[in-house]
This record gives C-alpha cells, sequence and structure tokens, in this order.
C-alpha cells in the first residue's frame, strides 16, 4: 500500500443531475456520455448512483458508505444494495466510500447505520434496477413491467429475450431518474433472497492473509512516525519538556511542545516527537521529561466519598408518577438495595491511531480509522484554521470502536504534527496512552426501594441515582432517561438524581447508558421476584403485562424476546447444585433482546456455559454479521464486568491488559441466538445484546452461587469468571 | 546498529537495524510487512504474533537482531491465497469482527493443528489462551479450528 493506497475514485467522479430524494437519498443522474462526462466514457461506467456502479465488463462495484469497526455493516449494507439489484452476491465487488457530505450520516454510533440506510441502500439499488429494465424494455419494444431481473440479467419471458446488465448501461444511461415514489422497495424477510442468509464480511479474505486494511496500515512516501505524551492529569499543560535532548537520540526527525486547546475532546496539550520508526520515537519518548501544570486532582476515593454524602441527601426529582411514599408506607413488602459500577475503557485491540498529510498546496489528507470522520474533519477545521473543502478523510478499517473512535483527538494530533512538520505523518499511540486517554465510561450508584404489594406485585418503585456532571449538567455516556423503564411499569414511580462534578474525560461506550444500568435494573427486579416468592420469568412477564399510561418500551416486543431465551434454555429445568441460570430482557436503540445464562460455580470461581439469546430487530440483514454482534456483546459484557479503571491525582490507575485484563478463549461462553423476524423495518445490532447480558449473567451467578453482585467487578463480591 | 539477515516467509532480508528493535516494528516500519499488529507493546495480548521455528512468539518482544537463522513466519506468508485450512474455516465460520488480532489468532491456530490435529475445546483453550479479542469472536474460533482441523485431515496441510 505504497503511496496513493487508499486514495478514493469516487472523488474524483463526476457526478451528474443531483436530486435528493424525499428519503434524503441523493440519487444522481445517470454518468455515462453525458455532458462533462469524459472521465466516464474513458471509465466505461455506468454510475447510476453513489452506491452502484456498473462496468461494460459486467462488473458490479457497491459502495459501503460507513466506516466499519467490525460491526459488519460493509457486507451488510452492500448486501441490501445487491438484494434489490438482483445481481449475485458472488458477482459484487465492495469499495469504501470516504468522508463525503452526499452520502448523509457516515457514523458507527447509536446502532443508527441500519435503520437509517435502509431506505436509501434499497432506493440505491431499486432505482437502478428500474432504469434497467425500462433500458431492457425500450430495446425490445416491449413492457418494463413485465421484465423481471435475476442474477445481473433483466429478462422478457414471453419473448424469451434476455440481457446482461453489462449490455444495458448506454440504453440505461439516456433514461431519466425514476422519482422514488415509482419503485417498489423490498421489504419483508418473504422477499428476500439475499438478506437473512450468512454472508462472510467482505474484508475477510485481506484480513486473514494480512493485507494492509487498518489505520496503521497505511503507508506514504516520506512517511514520518510519531508518538504523543499528554499529561497523565487530564488536561494538564505543558510548563517545559527536555525537547533538546530528545532531538539528540537516534532516528528523531521532530520533537515540539503543542501547547494544544482546553477542550477534553480537542487537542489536549503534548509533546510530539517524530522519527523514522515509530519504535525510534517510542524509544526517544523514554527519555523524555516533561514538566506539567494541572489543575485537578480527581480520586477514585474522592468520587466514593461524595457519592456516600450524596446518598443521604433527597437529590433532583426528574419524575414521579402517584405517590411513592405512600406506596411504599403501605405495602406488603418493602426491598432495598444498592447497586454500583466503575468507569471502565473501550480498550479497543488498536490504539488510537491516524495518518495524516498536510500538502503544499494546503490540502490535508487523513487516513482514519474513525466512527464519526465528518466530527474529524470539523476538529481539524477548527484547530487548525483548515477550510473543511480543503479537508479530505479516507475511512480506513477500525481496529475495534465501541464508541471510542466517535472521538477525533488522534486525528487532530496528527493533523497538527503533520502541518507542523510538513510531512507524511503517522501517529501511533501506545496502549497505555490509550487506556490513560479514554473517554471513560462513567461510573455511577443507583439506590432501589420497591413496594411489593398482597398479589406479589411491584407497586412502587424508587430510585435514586448518583452520575457524573460537569458545569451543572450529567457528562458524556452518563445519565438516565426519565422515561426509562421501570417508569410506566408501575403505578408509582420516582426518579432521584444527584451528580458528582468530574473533570474526567467521559463517553459514549458502547450502548451508553444502558449497558450499565441494565445490570442495576435487571438484578434489582431478580431480588424483588425473590422477596415476592415469584418465579423470576413470570415475575417479568407480569411486569410486561400492563403499563401506567404510555409503555415505556413495546411490551409485547420485549415479552416475546423473554419468552423465546426461556423457552430455548430450559426455563425452570431442575439444576444440580451450583448451577444456575439467570435472565433479563432489555430494548434499546430500536432492538429487543433478552438472554438467559447459565452459570456452573466452583466455589467463588464461576464459569458461565451458556447463553440463550432472543432477539427482535426486525428482519436479519445478514445472518452471520448480527449473530456476531449477540455473540461479541456477551463476552463483551462478562469481561466489563470483571474490569474497572480507577483514578487517582487526577489520572487513570491502569494501563494495559496486566492490569486491564480483557477476558480470554477459556472464558467465553457458547451462545445461541433466536432472533423473532418481524416486518417492523430492521434496526442495528451492535448495541442492543450488551446491556441484557451482564444482569442474566449476575442473576445466573445468584442462582449457582447465592452471591448476590451488586457492585461491580464481580471481584468486589469475590466472584470470578 | 546490528547487521541482521532474517528468514521471513521463506525470502531472505538483509538490513541493518537498532540492536534492540522488535521485529514487529522491524515487520512494520521497515519492510512495510503490516500483517503484524501493534495493540500492548508488553507481549500480553497476541496481536503481533508470528511463528518462530512453527511456535507462536509476541513479535513486539522480539529483538529482531537476535532472529537470525530462525524460520519466521507471519501472517503473510500463511497462505497468499487464502487457502490454508484455517483460513478457509476461518472465512467459513465468518470469525473476524473487527479482524485487528485474528492475523495472531490463525497463526497461534495453525500452530496447534500441527501438534495437535485433532484439538478439543480444551485444548484450543489452552493454546489460543494468548490471543485476546476484544470484540469477542472466541465461540467462532472454537469452531472454525475444528473445521480447519477437518479440512486438515481431508488433505491440505495445517
Amino acid at each position: 500500500m505504497k503511496a496513493k493506497c487508499q486514495e478514493t475514485d469516487l472523488g474524483r467522479r463526476t457526478f451528474l443531475k443531483v436530486s435528493l430524494m424525499a428519503s434524503g437519498a441523493l440519487m444522481v443522474g445517470v454518468g455515462l456520455g453525458r455532458p462533462s462526462g469524459a472521465n466516464e466514457l474513458q471509465n466505461d461506467t455506468w454510475v447510476p448512483n453513489l452506491y452502484v456502479r456498473i462496468d461494460r465488463d459486467g462488473t458490479v462495484t457497491i459502495v459501503s458508505k460507513n466506516p466499519e469497526a467490525g460491526q459488519g455493516v460493509k457486507t451488510a449494507f452492500p448486501m441490501v444494495v445487491a438484494e434489490c439489484l438482483e445481481v449475485d452476491w458472488k458477482d459484487v465487488k465492495v469499495e469504501q466510500a470516504p468522508l463525503d457530505d452526499r452520502y448523509g450520516r457516515q457514523v458507527v454510533g447509536g446502532s443508527r447505520g441500519t435503520p437509517d440506510g435502509w431506505d436509501d441502500l434499497r432506493i440505491a439499488g431499486t432505482g437502478a434496477l428500474f432504469l434497467l429494465k425500462q433500458a431492457a424494455a425500450s430495446t425490445w419494444g416491449v413492457k418494463a413491467s413485465e421484465c423481471t431481473a435475476s442474477k445481473g440479467k433483466i429478462i422478457h419471458q414471453s419473448s424469451g429475450k434476455s440481457a446482461n446488465y453489462a449490455e444495458l448501461l448506454d440504453a440505461a444511461a439516456d433514461l431519466p431518474v425514476p422519482d422514488v415514489s415509482s419503485l417498489q422497495l423490498k421489504s419483508r424477510p418473504d422477499d428476500f433472497s439475499l438478506l437473512g442468509k450468512f454472508v462472510p464480511g467482505v474484508d475477510n479474505h485481506r484480513i486473514l492473509t494480512g493485507q494492509p486494511l487498518f489505520g496503521a496500515d497505511t503507508r506514504l512516501e516520506g512517511m514520518v512516525y510519531a508518538v504523543y505524551e499528554k499529561c497523565p492529569t487530564f488536561g494538564g499543560r505543558v510548563k517545559n519538556a527536555n525537547i533538546d535532548e530528545i532531538l539528540k537520540q537516534p532516528g528523531i526527525t521532530d520533537a515540539f511542545v503543542v501547547a494544544g486547546t482546553d477542550e477534553l475532546t480537542g487537542l489536549l496539550p503534548g509533546v510530539a516527537i517524530v522519527a523514522e520508526s515509530w519504535w525510534l520515537a517510542d524509544s526517544a519518548r523514554k527519555k523524555l521529561k516533561v514538566e506539567w501544570e494541572t489543575s485537578h486532582s480527581d480520586s477514585t476515593e474522592e468520587f466514593n466519598r461524595q457519592a456516600a454524602k450524596l446518598a443521604g441527601e433527597a437529590g433532583e426529582t426528574r419524575r414521579h408518577d402517584g405517590d411513592v411514599d405512600a406506596a411504599l408506607g403501605s405495602a406488603q413488602n418493602v426491598v432495598e438495595a444498592s447497586y454500583y459500577y466503575p468507569f471502565v475503557s473501550h480498550a479497543n485491540m488498536e490504539p488510537q491511531t491516524c495518518t495524516a498529510h498536510y500538502k503544499a498546496s494546503g490540502q490535508m489528507e487523513i487516513w482514519a480509522p474513525s466512527q464519526a470522520p465528518k466530527s474529524g474533519r470539523e476538529l481539524v477545521s477548527r484547530v487548525l484554521g483548515i477550510p473543511e473543502q480543503q479537508i479530505h478523510i479516507n475511512l480506513t478499517r477500525i481496529g475495534g470502536g465501541f464508541g471510542r473512535k466517535l472521538r477525533s483527538d488522534a486525528i487532530v494530533e496528527a493533523a497538527w504534527i503533520s502541518k507542523k512538520t510538513g510531512r507524511p505523518v503517522q501517529l501511533q499511540w501506545t496502549r497505555e496512552d490509550d487506556m490513560r486517554h479514554d473517554f471513560y465510561r462513567p461510573a455511577a450508584w443507583h439506590h432501589f426501594r420497591a413496594g411489593i404489594d398482597s398479589a406479589g406485585r411491584m407497586v412502587a418503585f424508587d430510585h435514586h441515582f448518583i452520575t457524573f456532571g460537569r458545569n451543572g449538567k450529567t457528562v458524556s455516556g452518563a445519565g438516565l432517561s426519565p422515561g426509562h423503564y421501570p417508569a410506566g411499569l408501575v403505578p408509582n414511580f420516582r426518579l432521584r438524581q444527584s451528580m458528582i462534578e468530574t473533570s474526567v474525560p467521559t463517553g459514549p461506550w458502547r450502548s451508553p447508558g444502558h449497558s450499565a444500568y441494565c445490570f442495576a435494573y435487571q438484578s434489582f427486579f431478580d431480588e424483588v421476584a425473590l422477596a415476592a416468592g415469584r418465579d423470576q420469568l413470570e415475575f417479568r412477564l407480569d411486569l410486561l403485562s400492563r403499563s401506567y399510561g404510555e409503555p415505556p418500551l413495546d411490551l409485547k416486543r420485549t415479552g416475546d424476546t423473554l419468552r423465546i431465551a426461556a423457552e430455548k434454555a430450559g426455563w425452570g429445568r431442575s439444576m444440580e447444585p451450583g448451577r444456575g441460570l439467570g435472565m433479563a430482557f432489555h430494548f434499546d436503540h430500536g432492538g429487543f433482546v433478552s438472554h438467559v445464562a447459565e452459570v456452573v460455580a466452583d466455589g467463588p470461581k464461576v464459569r458461565v456455559e451458556k447463553v440463550w439469546s432472543g432477539i427482535d430487530v426486525g428482519p436479519v440483514i445478514n445472518l452471520s454479521g448480527a449473530r456476531n454482534q449477540v455473540e461479541g456483546c456477551v463476552v463483551d459484557a462478562l469481561s466489563t464486568a470483571q474490569l474497572e479503571i480507577t483514578f487517582a491525582d487526577g489520572a487513570a490507575q491502569q494501563s494495559n491488559f496486566h492490569d486491564y485484563s480483557l477476558l480470554r478463549i477459556g472464558q467465553a461462553p457458547e451462545i445461541e441466538c433466536h432472533f423473532i423476524q418481524s416486518d417492523n423495518p430492521p434496526m442495528g445490532l451492535g448495541e442492543p445484546p450488551i446491556a441484557p447480558a451482564t444482569p442474566a449473567i449476575t442473576n445466573a451467578i445468584f442462582a449457582a452461587t447465592g452471591t448476590r453482585i451488586r457492585e461491580l467487578p464481580f471481584s468486589r463480591a469475590g466472584i470470578t469468571a | 546498529m546490528s547487521q541482521v539477515s532474517l528468514k521471513i516467509n521463506g525470502q531472505d532480508h538483509s538490513l541493518e537495524v537498532p540492536p534492540d528493535m522488535p521485529l514487529l516494528w522491524v515487520l512494520r516500519d521497515r519492510l512495510d510487512m503490516v500483517g503484524s499488529k501493534y495493540s500492548c507493546g508488553l507481549g500480553i495480548c497476541g496481536s503481533c504474533t508470528v511463528l518462530v521455528n512453527g511456535r507462536p512468539a509476541q513479535s513486539c518482544m522480539l529483538p529482531a537482531a537476535k532472529m537470525e537463522g530462525k524460520e519466521i513466519v507471519t501472517i503473510e506468508g500463511l497462505a497468499p491465497d487464502g487457502n490454508h485450512p484455517v483460513q478457509r474455516a476461518w472465512n467459513e465460520e465468518d470469525v473476524p469482527q473487527c479482524g485487528y488480532c485474528q492475523g495472531g489468532q490463525l497463526l497461534t491456530a495453525k500452530a496447534l493443528l500441527e501438534r495437535n490435529p485433532n484439538p478439543s475445546d480444551k485444548d484450543i483453550d489452552e493454546a489460543m489462551s494468548g490471543v485476546l479479542c476484544r470484540c469477542g469472536t472466541y465461540f467462532r474460533i472454537r469452531k472454525a479450528i475444528k473445521r480447519a482441523a477437518q479440512y486438515a485431515a481431508e488433505g491440505g496441510s495445517a
């Protein structure tokens, strides 16, 4: 991948007759042989829209617009286009789009890719096919409605005529772009021939043969390598640094202080060291001495002290239905428990990296494994004063996102270093940089009280939520919607909130909020059901059987996922001592997921043997990708529930996988997925399976051991998994 | 600087390197062989795994200057056409999610199957415990290794 490795063809292509469709899809006029279309003629390529290109040799190229972080979008999105275009999947080539505003949202986040892309992708495939059918019909003098398509061919059954798409390009290119309302879009699982199948990832060959693909695989002529040292205390400034000594180290081409800005999500102050190889830069860094100026000393100890104090206060009431105090006062039984989970890190296998090339022309070209490249472009423009039109971002495959790469800190650092040195630069953070300068998932405390009536129903729910804030607002990745269940599922409900001020950088972490607090809710439900003397499944289904006012989630779809997970797990079967099942349901990011986990215990050492999952995200696009997300989320939940990031003197205390020890293969369970395929529009699946996985496991641990895990990581309860 | 001759994927490379420069960085920054990945730098995550005389080793911890006379295999050298049994099995089980760790997983699996053509779950868990996967593809890795064992038994060497 020397030089122009990932430079894109798309950027140079001329699109014609751009029109914005009602759905937001950009349908672009047919390009072949049209005015200013010299390139198109030379390229011999028909470009019906931004997502599809068909060459005269029959090659069908489908462009994937969103960054790929392992969530499977680079396979799933083109599958949707291919399904509607009626081409054989094995004949499709997939190409990654760069950041290009014509595609609209290009973000890995919020599990929004699938629902947002669904219409545009189907319009792209169906619209191109519409033109091909029209082209065939006019060539043959038949009605387009009599033409069918299959595997890259238009067929007119009664006349026996057929043509490959490649033969129809000239005729198709002369036609006007269809009105989107004239297109019949496939939408139901019954309509699909490709969607719903198990399709291996389009990048598998490159991954399995070690070909360049990821951010740091970019190689450019004359490229140098950089490290960037920042203050261990978040936001600290450089007072002075021994730059002269660093410049004397072997292979060093540059070293300098970057003043940076005050913004925690921007260009933080630090020292850049640039060398002929990354290892030389990192070796010189070991000699670096920096005097920092810091302004805070946040610590886990202090957070805990404040949380304990706040627990005794009333907090701000954010919602109150009915009369919680009266209902608790008259309840047959009151259950009270407190839950806690710590800060955690994203810990992507690929530490932050970015390659940037500031050119003499004033153009900035960037190769970034970014979940939100548009934010990266805005930040670079703002901090470096380069107009956005002069910043081009290529999207490399991302070595794990989980929300971390929504932030553009490595991008703006690489861009700054390249502009300052005037050379193409590859910035690679160390693992230690990555873990000490994350945007952590915030910790929180949940103090619950539930009132149970004589029928064993939960009739009151009081919740004091202690979270983190900055300048009076909850920090990124923290907070809780007042409408979140069990609001709406109990007649008397109150949510009170208190905040601890912090300077620790926080941010979205896979299913932000949900992946943390679902553990607290669903574990506490377990306690309530036990106190009420009811079966866990029956208690939860009963909870989902009625609502008070607007239901906080679709009760039927949620209940159905729980029913199927329980049924497949054999809920209610007799278990030998030391073995137990636990369950949890949840709804977030448009997806309904329930899990049942089976745990076997050997004293405090437990093993999660198997997890059964019930999932409803509408129709499944790629069965393999969908299962992968469920499997990955379960492992992620089990891994993260055993980890924590702590702070002292304003700095993170963990630094690498020896003290933040991700799950290894021997601890990973088997996972069995059961999808409820409905006609609802498809939703993303990168996030919904994680939230209920943690409490399904902790509830199973209780069933197996009698130990109720109310605080994470598990080690606080003496449990290892 | 040390003059060193490295045999990588059957090819000889002669170059001058600082005596303590790890093989990983020689591969990545000097030879532009970027399939071996940096992740922890402490030899505990396995993303940088290569085979040295057939055994998995963490290239971030191995000084290149000490690799003279050894047979080094990187992910680029496994089977460039992707037809090695572990590669075929990995694709068919669609193991990769982000894919960053998978080179290390494949080479470790290849070494396992060479010494144990029919590994149990326990054998797999033990042999593969050195390679972390943050995406959680472990369940599929077990399945893929069993599938690869089958392919190897049917013909192709592991």
